[in-house]
């Protein structure tokens, strides 16, 4: 017998009765013979809880935790403070083992934090809509770049240099299968060369893509890239966020942002070696029916009660299919729920307060690190919590020096961008103390 | 505290905190000294003020009007609701796991790398494939990227007129629309009146076979039944110089009975969360991880985990890969479950969940097919459509049946899918499910189709006895309300 299996030897054999066949095998008999797979997998056979359990345990533990290290470690998934009650609401199985919300009468708890979490995302970006969620930060930017071209009808999409560059890859790939051009706007000193964007935006355009605070960490102009943008036709500016960020930064939606879309791991979801994250994308009112993915919206029931219900599904693959808006399915229900707790429980003053001590505390990092010299800031332009230092060190030598102190270092730049060999990212959230940064300090000058 | 109705913005109430930080235990600084005014907000976030408690008591409250897997019975046809095994969740959140930033140092990360590693040669042996993708979001997302390597394949031979995706018409939508998404025109390949795929019509649409990319079949199809002439199918589209795709939503029927790679399909895609236990999460997230057969690992989106010696490491040498399809490597999370329910299944118990699923779905149909009109009567696999009841009791719907059925406490089958069955009831019990749960939910159906002849406005009328009756959705879609404004 297995643990999630019920089924008595006496079950079987009446169940196969009441079906009028002799054995399970017969059940098989549809497959063809010359396909009917006649050996056993070549995996162990069952275990028990407490096997499993160590062999697992055995496994995490061939890893560095960040319970045991401190990470200054970001470039696009950050180590933020998450509040207790996060897992304890999403481990309610009423809501992790729930299916997509198809069946509102006994859906409406998934709908309603939906929909709360729709207005949240609305709030913070300053947009009018926002759909239910896509995969993570990276997919929401490739999903925006084809709703901005089904929406302009055009097919060249513009991107920073400064947008994280694994996004800049997922983009590409995706570009790629449709046949739409891609086209990279070079930086200048960390952020988008905007006269360069001025040259290259033209009524081809469908779409202008940065990010902001970027990859180097350096807020960009917004509201200048949304000017620049608009002076060719239609085409829409794209801006992802780090949605932590505004708790002290202009929403994109009052720069003149189009769309915008971001990462939210960062709002109370687990680090988790690059995933499930949780995308987000919204937009303007006016191309709600070309957003991808689910969307919640508010309705009353037979009895005028307020109720809630996944809606605009004409958009949807199930019900458009081959002319769906995209061929999105599942959303990231979970993690959604994960960063609406996260959102009402830090509320209007925690989200300030965790952005503004990030801030804080990178700036006093970068102080602290660049005062003997050794290392130099790579840019001298406005951050948020990341920033790029440079010095005469190999970025593998610094980080197994810092491993050995027990220090997660910085992002190697040079990886991705071969003029800033020798630069490493460095992140700061309001995790971080002096102690911590302060030994940084020290183990980096003793290199 | 069923009547509790209100939205989180409704129950703040200004001053009121949900957290505490450390205070600032670095010097000071005015944010106007080092950001640009125009950069930063002097305007309040429109953000709920609540306590811990109002939080916890409003999502406890929300949780109580969900219907979830561990409430009770869950027979969507084709998701697969199968019970989510608790260890599953423990071994995620464990801090090695749960901890762990993905660019850390690859001697840090060496058990995240072996897991995936182990992972991708478990999902290979079940499903017949040679190599793995876990980078993948979903199911549509593992097809989206499938159709991106069929694309590779085609382009590097430098065979681009290739603009057709073949989908039976009972295909998930997902199929049609990820053909679209992927630059293809879907063409639709007609079912038999038995439900199989008509191969004289697959023959038809292949034509020439020049403009062929390939195939994207589930196998068992959406109606639960084996495409037994799978080899024929696999060869013509071949012969085309196509691929065929195979849309493992529908793997739970032929663990250790039959496998994708064997059937001659080149691409197959798993959902993690409907085969390997993962829960659905209201939504997701889930996983799914793509398998191809060995002429197609060249072009799989980078990295892929490789082992030299004892060490485990990050691969990107691959110069003809598609490129990234998500960021970093997938739904580890996710993944870390899956393998979990590997290990916990072992060969044997993975063999017996689909044994059991299989079982449980023609016995159900037995139990039901007096009552319910069974269009095409045969052995099924994992999962089986009904068309509704049985006569001509045409006032009562699919629709209704299924809002009755709330009232007993069951969550519906899936409705109105595959589009080939009029009124279609399509029903998936898994494995998990006890037979006295089937006779439960059977006892439940055979009194609705009673109430049908008898007293038909119950069924009109229903659901009865739910938090929230029919809500409009024709309004929700004519006056979308998206937001709450206040």
């Amino acid at each position: 017998m297995y643990p999630y299996i019920s089924h008595t030897p006496d079950d079987e054999q009446k169940m196969l009765e009441a079906i009028g066949v002799s054995s399970i095998d017969e059940l098989f008999e549809d497959i063809p013979d010359e396909v009917a797979f006649k050996r056993e997998f070549k995996l162990d056979k069952a275990k028990s809880e407490l096997e499993v359990r160590s062999y697992m345990t055995e496994l995490s533990k061939k890893n560095c935790s960040l319970d045991d290290l401190t990470c200054f470690l970001g470039a696009g998934a950050y180590d933020h403070y998450i509040p207790s009650i996060v897992d304890h609401i999403i481990s309610r199985s009423e809501f992790y083992t729930s299916y997509t919300p198809y069946q509102p009468e006994i859906s409406q708890g998934t709908l309603q934090y939906l929909f709360e979490y729709q207005t949240l995302i609305c709030n913070l970006t300053g947009m009018d809509v926002s759909n239910a969620s896509l995969y993570d930060g990276g997919t929401a930017i490739a999903e925006a770049a084809l709703m901005s071209t089904s929406v302009t009808r055009k097919e060249e999409i513009i991107i920073s240099k400064t947008v994280r560059p694994e996004a800049r890859r997922i983009l590409k790939t995706y570009a790629h299968i449709q046949g739409l051009k891609v086209i990279e706007v070079d930086m200048k000193d960390g952020v988008t060369d905007l006269e360069q964007l001025d040259s290259l935006v033209s009524d081809n355009t469908s779409s202008v893509i940065i990010q902001s605070p970027n990859f180097f960490g350096i807020i960009e102009d917004i509201e200048e890239t949304a000017r620049i943008t608009h002076k060719a036709k239609r085409a829409l500016l794209i801006t992802s966020v780090d949605p932590i960020s505004l708790g002290i930064l202009r929403r994109p939606g009052d720069l003149g942002a189009d769309i915008v879309v971001g990462e939210a791991q960062g709002m109370g979801i687990p680090l988790s070696f690059g995933g499930p994250y949780l995308g987000f994308i919204a937009a303007r009112q006016s191309h709600v029916r070309k957003l991808p993915g689910r969307i919640v919206g508010e309705t009353i029931d037979l009895d005028g009660k307020r109720s809630y219900v996944l809606t605009l599904s004409a958009r949807e693959q199930h019900i458009r299919r081959e002319k769906a808006t995209s061929n999105i399915c599942s959303n990231q229900g979970l993690n959604t729920l994960a960063a609406t707790v996260y959102m009402v429980t830090m509320g209007k003053e925690g989200l300030r307060e965790v952005a503004e001590q990030s801030t804080k505390k990178a700036h006093y990092a970068l102080k602290k690190l660049t005062q003997s010299g050794k290392y130099k800031p790579l840019f001298n332009q406005p951050f948020f919590k990341e920033f790029a230092l440079t010095s005469d060190l190999d970025p593998e030598l610094i980080s197994s020096k810092l491993r050995d102190a027990d220090i997660i270092g910085g992002y190697d730049l040079g990886q991705d961008y071969p003029q800033y060999k020798n630069a490493v990212l460095y992140a700061v959230t309001e995790k971080r103390t002096k102690a911590e940064i302060d030994k940084l300090s020290s183990v980096l000058e003793g290199i | 505290m069923r009547d509790y109705d209100k939205l989180i913005f409704e129950i703040s109430k200004p001053g009121r905190k949900a957290y505490r930080l450390p205070p600032l235990d670095v010097e000071d600084m005015d944010l106007e000294e080092h950001i640009p005014e125009k950069f930063l907000s002097k305007e309040e976030l429109n953000f709920p003020e609540v306590n811990e408690v109002d939080v916890i008591r409003h999502y406890t409250n929300l949780s109580d009007k969900n219907y979830g897997l561990d409430t009770g019975f869950y027979p969507l046809g084709s998701c697969t609701m199968k019970y989510n095994p608790k260890i599953n969740e423990d071994m995620a959140r464990l801090s090695g796991f749960a901890n762990v930033h993905p660019l850390q140092r690859e001697d840090c990360i060496q058990g995240s790398l072996q897991l995936l590693y182990e992972l991708d040669k478990a999902l290979c042996e079940i499903a017949g494939m040679d190599r793995m993708t876990l980078q993948p979001a979903a199911g549509a997302h593992g097809e989206l990227t499938g159709l991106m390597l069929i694309k590779a394949y085609h382009e590097k031979r430098g065979d681009t007129k290739r603009d057709k995706i073949i989908v039976p018409d009972s295909a998930h939508g997902t199929n049609p629309a990820t053909a679209s998404m992927a630059g293809y025109k879907a063409v639709e390949v007609k079912s038999t009146d038995d439900g199989i795929v008509d191969v004289e019509d697959l023959k038809k649409v292949i034509g020439d076979g020049d403009d062929i990319a390939g195939l994207m079949l589930t196998n068992p199809n959406t109606l639960g039944l084996f495409e037994k002439h799978i080899v024929e199918m696999a060869e013509l589209i071949h012969d085309a110089g196509g691929l065929l795709y195979y849309d493992g939503a529908n793997a739970n029927a032929i663990m250790g009975h039959a496998r994708p790679g064997d059937m001659g399909f080149d691409v197959v895609h798993f959902n993690i969360h409907k085969t390997f236990s993962t829960p659905h999460g209201g939504g997701g997230p889930g996983a799914g991880p793509v398998g191809v057969k060995e002429h197609l690992v060249e072009f799989l989106p980078t990295p892929l985990v490789e082992k030299d010696g004892e060490r485990y490491f990050l691969d990107y040498d691959y110069p003809n890969s598609i490129g990234k399809v998500k960021d970093f490597y997938g739904h580890f999370g996710i993944l870390v479950r899956a393998y979990t329910y590997i290990l916990t299944m072992g060969r044997d118990g993975l063999k017996k969940a689909s044994e059991m699923a299989v079982l449980n779905a023609n016995y159900l149909l037995s139990q039901l097919k007096d009552d319910y009109y069974l269009p095409i009567d045969t052995i099924y696999k994992h999962e089986f459509v009904l068309g509704g009841l049985k006569g001509e009791q045409l006032e009562v719907r699919t629709l209704d049946i299924a809002k009755r059925l709330l009232d007993f406490g069951f969550h519906p089958p899936t409705v109105y899918f595959p589009l080939i069955i009029r009124e279609a009831l399509m029903i998936e019990p898994t494995e998990t499910e006890s037979k006295e749960t089937l006779d439960e939910f059977a006892k439940a159906m055979k009194q609705i189709a009673e109430e049908a002849r008898r007293d038909p406005e119950i069924l009109k009328e229903a659901p009865h006895d739910t938090i929230v009756r029919r809500p409009d959705e024709v309004r929700a879609a004519r006056n979308p309300v998206l937001k709450y404004e206040g």
